[in-house]
C-alpha cells in the first residue's frame, strides 16, 4: 500500500473513500466532490510531488448498480511511485471538477472522457466532442447500455456521417476567426450571444433508424 | 444511333463519341486511350490506416511502384486519377473522401486497399464505414489486413486490365454519379445489407 | 481573445466597357472608406484547413491554423478521424482475441503492443513468464522500436525536404520486415505474443539474420548522420523550432523522445522496469532544449541504444521453454490435442472461454517508440475484460502541439508536427 494513502487520510479524512491494493498497484476512492482540491494537494505538497498524470479515464462497470468510476492514474517523477486515485459518479450526475488547471495535459483526456461516457468536467475551458464528430447523434459510445454497432440503422448512420459538413468549426477559437457564425444552429448561437463557453447541449436521443 | 445522356455535364467530344456505333476505327482509339490511362494511372493515395504504410512500402525501393507509372503520388485530388482507400474509413472520414472523390476529374477509378476498405474488416462496430462500397464506387478490392506489396500490385493490374475493357463509346463508364437526395449513394436496404455481419462476427456481440 | 472578423465589402464604380466589374485600387478614393474599417494595414488573420487529407500530417488529422501572414497565431487540432472504436471492441473479445487488435492501434510498431498487452494480462493473472520469452520479448520490443524510428526519420526528412533518407530507411525496415515475416508470419500485423507466451519460437536463421542487422543497420545510421545531423537546412529548420521546457512537458504529460528531449530523463524501461531491462546495459538519451533538432537528436541515438540492446539479449537469449507450463493459459501443443483428452479438453476450454482472469484491475506502462503506451484493464472475473484502456503516447504528446506551434512560421508548424511522432491509429484508436 502506498504511504501517500496515510497522509491523504490525515490531510482529507472523511473525503478519502476506500484504498485497496489490486495487482501490486494502490487504489485510493475520493468524494467526487473535491476531487481537484485532493489532486492539487497531491501534486504540490512536498512528499508526494505527484507532478506526472499519466492518464485519466473512466470505467463503467457490468453490474448497472455499481457507480461510474473516473480514473486518475498519478505518479511521481521524483519519487517513482505511482499511485491511481478514482471518483465515483452517480450515473444520472456525470459531472466533476476538471483537473486541466492542475496538469495541462488532461485537456483532451477529459474530451476523451466526455466523448465517451457523458461525464461532464465543469470548469474545462473546451468541452467538446473530440474522437467522434461533434454532432453524432447516437450517444455515448463506451457506455454500457451503448449496443456495439451503434444506435441507429447501418445507412442512417452513412447518412448521417455522409451528411456532416468535414469543413466544420465549432470550436470557440476557429468561430471567432472564422466567418461561421450562420452555420451554426439556433441554439448555439444564442448561447454564444449570452456569452456561455464550455456548456454543451444533451446529446439528442436517437431519430430515425434502429 | 446516340443515346441520350440526360444526366451531369457531358463535354461536346463524348456526346460526338457517344453517337458513334463501335467499329475497328473506335476500338483502335480505345486502345490508344486506353494504353494511355493505364501506363500513367497517378494514384490519390487516401492513406488512412495500416495499409497505408504498406502503400508506403510499395511504392519505395524493395516493390516499387514507379515502374508502372504511379510513382507521382498525386495528393491533389484534381490531379490524380485512381484514389486508392488505403486503410479503415470510420464515419467520420466518410464525408472527406466523398468529397475527394467528387473533387477528382473523370476518368477516375478506386481501388479499396484492404479489408477494412472493402468490407469494414474486423471492425464492425459503431464507429466503421463497413466498406468504402457504400460511400464511393469502387473498382478493385484487394484483400488482404494488410494486402501484401505484391497484393496491391496485383490489384492495380486488376484494375490496368479493368481500364483496357473499357471503351469511349461508352459514356456511362465517365459519369458523375452524384448522392441522391436522402444522401446516400446506394438506396438504405443495400447499405444494410452490405453491413450486415457475417461469419464470426454474428457470434461475438455478446460482451460478458 | 479578440474578434478579427471584418466586413470587407468590395467597392466596384460599375462594368467597365468588356462587361467586368471595375478594380479600383485600395488606398484611391473608393478604396478610403475600406481603409478607415481596417486602421492597420496589416490585414485579417486567414483561416487555413490542412488536412484531414494532406501528405504531411502523417495520417488523417486536421489541423485548423489561423494564420497571420505566414505566422502561426493560433493552431486548432481535429483528430477522431481514425476513431475505430478499439476499446469498445476489446469488450467484446477474450483477451487473446485483442492482441490482433493491438497491432493495429500503433502500426509502425506492432510488436511492441503486442508485448505490451501480454504483460498487462500476465500482471492481472499474476503470471510468470519463462527466461526465454522475456529475451524474446525484449528483442522484439527492441525491433519494434527501431522500425518506429525509422518511419518517423524518413517521413520527417520528407516533411522537412530531405527524401532520400525516406528510401534508405524503408530500405532498412524491409530487413525487419523480412525477419517479422520469418517469425510470425505476418510483415505488418504480427500478432505476436498470447497470454503467457509467444505465438512460436523464432525460426531457424533469426538469430543469424537479426545479428547481421546490427552489424550492417550502424552503417546505414552513419551516413544519415552524415546527410542531415549537420546539414545546414535541417539545422536551421529545426533548431529553436517547437521548444518545451522540462515544466511544460510535464505538465502536458508528454512522455518518450518529447520528453526527453526536453531534458526530463524519464524513461519506463529505467524507472518502471519491466522484462529484466534494468539487466542490460544501455544509455538513455536526453536532450537540453527541447526543440525539433533535439527530438531527432535523441531518437538518432535510441536507434544506435537499441542495436546496443539487441546484441546483448541476442548474445544472452537462453534455451528452454517458451511459454509458461499452465494449459489454462497456453494452448497445448496440437499433437497432444489430437491425442490426449485432457489437453483437448484445456484447448477447448481456452478457445471457446478465453483465458478467465480474476476480479482486479491492472495497469502496465512499457516504453514504446513514441512514449509511455500503458494497457488498463478491469477485469470482473470473466474472460472478456470490462475495460480495456489503451493509454496513447500519440494522443497525449499531440495535444501539446498547439503550444509548441503557435508563435511560429507555418513551416515550423510542420517540421513540429513531424516532430511529435504521432501515428493516428494509436491517437484516434
Amino acid at each position: 500500500m502506498n504511504p501517500s494513502v496515510d497522509a491523504l487520510r490525515r490531510e482529507f479524512g472523511p473525503l478519502i473513500g476506500r484504498a485497496l491494493v489490486s495487482c501490486g498497484d494502490t487504489i485510493v476512492y475520493l468524494d467526487a466532490g473535491r476531487v481537484a482540491e485532493v489532486l492539487r494537494w497531491l501534486k504540490e505538497t512536498p512528499g508526494q510531488q505527484y507532478n506526472y498524470l499519466v492518464d485519466l479515464t473512466a470505467v463503467e462497470y457490468r453490474d448497472p448498480e455499481r457507480p461510474l468510476e473516473v480514473v486518475y492514474e498519478l505518479f511521481s517523477l521524483e519519487r517513482r511511485a505511482p499511485l491511481r486515485v478514482k471518483a465515483e459518479l452517480a450515473k444520472d450526475r456525470l459531472e466533476i471538477d476538471s483537473v486541466v488547471p492542475i496538469w495541462a495535459g488532461a485537456n483532451w483526456l477529459e474530451r476523451e472522457v466526455y466523448d465517451m461516457f457523458g461525464v461532464s468536467f465543469r470548469g474545462h475551458p473546451d468541452l467538446r466532442r473530440i474522437l467522434m464528430w461533434e454532432t453524432y447523434a447516437e450517444g455515448h459510445p463506451l457506455r454500457k447500455d451503448f449496443p456495439l454497432r451503434g444506435r441507429f440503422s447501418r445507412a442512417e448512420q452513412v447518412r448521417q456521417a455522409l451528411g456532416a459538413n468535414p469543413e466544420a468549426h465549432y470550436s470557440m477559437d476557429e468561430l471567432s476567426i472564422a466567418d461561421a457564425y450562420h452555420e451554426l444552429p439556433e441554439d448555439m448561437r444564442e448561447r454564444l450571444a449570452r456569452g456561455e463557453r464550455g456548456v454543451i447541449p444533451e446529446p439528442q436521443r436517437e431519430r430515425g433508424g434502429e | 444511333m446516340g443515346v441520350s445522356l440526360g444526366h451531369a455535364a457531358q463535354g461536346p467530344g463524348t456526346q460526338v463519341l457517344s453517337s458513334l456505333s463501335p467499329n475497328w476505327m473506335t476500338t483502335k482509339l480505345d486502345f490508344l486511350v486506353n494504353w494511355a490511362r493505364t501506363s500513367s494511372l497517378w494514384p490519390m493515395p487516401f492513406g488512412t490506416a495500416c495499409c497505408a504504410i504498406e502503400f508506403m512500402a510499395t511504392a519505395a525501393s524493395r516493390f516499387d511502384m514507379a515502374r508502372f507509372g504511379m510513382e507521382r503520388m498525386a495528393f491533389s485530388p484534381r490531379q490524380s486519377d485512381v484514389l486508392i482507400c488505403a486503410g479503415r474509413l470510420p464515419f467520420k472520414l466518410a464525408p472527406v473522401i466523398r468529397r475527394i472523390y467528387d473533387q477528382m476529374t473523370q476518368p477516375k477509378w478506386v481501388i479499396s486497399m484492404g479489408a477494412c476498405a472493402s468490407t469494414g474488416g474486423i471492425f464492425d462496430n459503431y464507429a466503421m464505414v463497413q466498406g468504402i462500397d457504400t460511400v464511393v464506387p469502387v473498382d478493385v478490392y484487394v484483400p488482404g489486413c494488410p494486402p501484401r506489396p505484391e497484393g496491391l500490385l496485383y490489384g492495380i493490374l486488376l484494375l490496368h486490365k479493368k481500364i483496357r475493357g473499357e471503351t469511349v463509346v461508352d459514356g456511362s463508364l465517365r459519369q458523375e454519379r452524384p448522392l441522391d437526395q436522402t444522401g446516400l449513394r446506394l438506396p438504405p436496404d443495400v447499405v444494410d445489407e452490405l453491413s450486415e455481419p457475417f461469419g464470426n462476427s454474428i457470434h461475438q456481440t455478446r460482451s460478458a | 481573445m479578440s474578434k478579427r472578423t471584418v466586413e470587407f465589402e468590395l467597392a466596384t464604380p460599375g462594368l467597365d466597357v468588356r462587361g467586368r466589374p471595375m478594380r479600383v485600387p485600395l488606398g484611391a478614393s473608393a478604396g478610403a472608406a475600406v481603409a478607415e474599417a481596417e486602421p492597420e494595414l496589416g490585414g485579417d488573420h486567414l483561416l487555413l484547413n490542412i488536412g484531414p487529407q494532406h501528405p504531411a500530417t502523417h495520417g488523417v488529422l486536421r489541423l485548423v491554423v489561423e494564420l497571420d501572414g505566414e505566422v502561426v497565431v493560433r493552431c486548432i487540432p481535429h483528430v477522431g478521424y481514425l476513431h475505430s472504436g478499439f476499446e469498445k471492441l476489446g469488450e467484446y473479445r477474450h483477451y487473446n482475441q485483442i492482441i490482433p487488435l493491438t497491432d493495429r492501434t500503433d502500426y509502425l510498431s506492432p510488436m511492441s503492443n503486442n508485448v505490451g498487452l501480454a504483460l498487462a494480462v500476465e500482471k492481472l493473472l499474476g503470471l510468470e513468464i519463462t527466461e526465454r520469452c522475456t529475451v524474446l520479448r525484449v528483442i522484439a520490443c527492441e525491433m519494434s522500436r527501431i522500425i518506429s524510428h525509422l518511419v518517423w526519420m524518413g517521413t520527417t526528412g520528407i516533411d522537412i525536404g530531405a527524401f532520400t533518407p525516406f528510401l534508405w530507411m524503408f530500405y532498412e525496415r524491409e530487413r525487419i520486415y523480412n525477419l517479422q515475416e520469418a517469425w510470425t508470419g505476418a510483415r505488418l500485423t504480427t500478432s505476436l505474443t498470447r497470454v503467457g507466451g509467444m505465438m512460436a519460437d523464432v525460426p531457424d536463421g533469426f538469430v543469424e539474420g537479426l545479428r547481421t542487422f546490427c552489424q550492417t543497420f550502424p552503417k546505414t545510421l552513419a551516413e544519415v548522420d552524415r546527410v542531415l545531423t549537420r546539414n545546414g537546412i535541417w539545422c536551421a529548420r529545426t533548431q529553436g523550432v517547437g521548444a518545451l521546457t522540462a515544466e511544460e512537458a510535464i505538465n502536458y504529460s508528454l512522455s518518450g523522445p518529447m520528453l526527453r528531449a526536453s531534458g526530463v530523463p524519464y524513461d519506463v524501461r529505467k524507472d518502471r522496469p519491466y522484462l529484466d531491462y534494468q539487466t542490460y546495459d544501455f544509455e538513455v538519451p536526453v536532450g537540453e532544449h527541447g526543440d525539433v533538432y533535439d527530438r531527432y537528436l535523441v531518437r538518432f541515438e535510441e536507434l544506435v541504444q537499441s542495436t546496443r540492446i539487441l546484441e546483448q539479449a541476442l548474445d544472452r537469449l537462453p534455451d528452454g521453454p517458451l511459454n509458461v507450463d499452465d494449459p489454462r493459459v497456453i494452448l497445448p501443443p496440437k499433437t497432444a490435442a489430437m491425442t490426449d483428452m485432457e489437453a483437448m479438453i484445456f484447448h477447448f476450454k481456452q478457445v471457446m472461454e478465453g483465458v478467465k482472469t480474476p476480479v482486479g484491475e491492472a495497469y502496465f506502462p512499457i516504453e514504446n517508440g513514441k512514449g509511455e503506451l500503458g494497457y488498463y484493464f478491469v477485469s470482473d472475473g470473466t474472460a472478456k475484460p470490462v475495460r480495456w484502456r489503451i493509454r496513447p503516447p500519440s494522443f497525449i504528446n499531440l495535444a501539446a502541439l498547439p503550444k509548441m506551434a503557435e508563435g511560429g512560421l507555418l513551416a515550423d508548424l510542420i517540421a513540429i508536427n513531424a516532430s511529435v511522432d504521432i501515428v493516428m491509429g494509436e491517437v484516434d484508436r
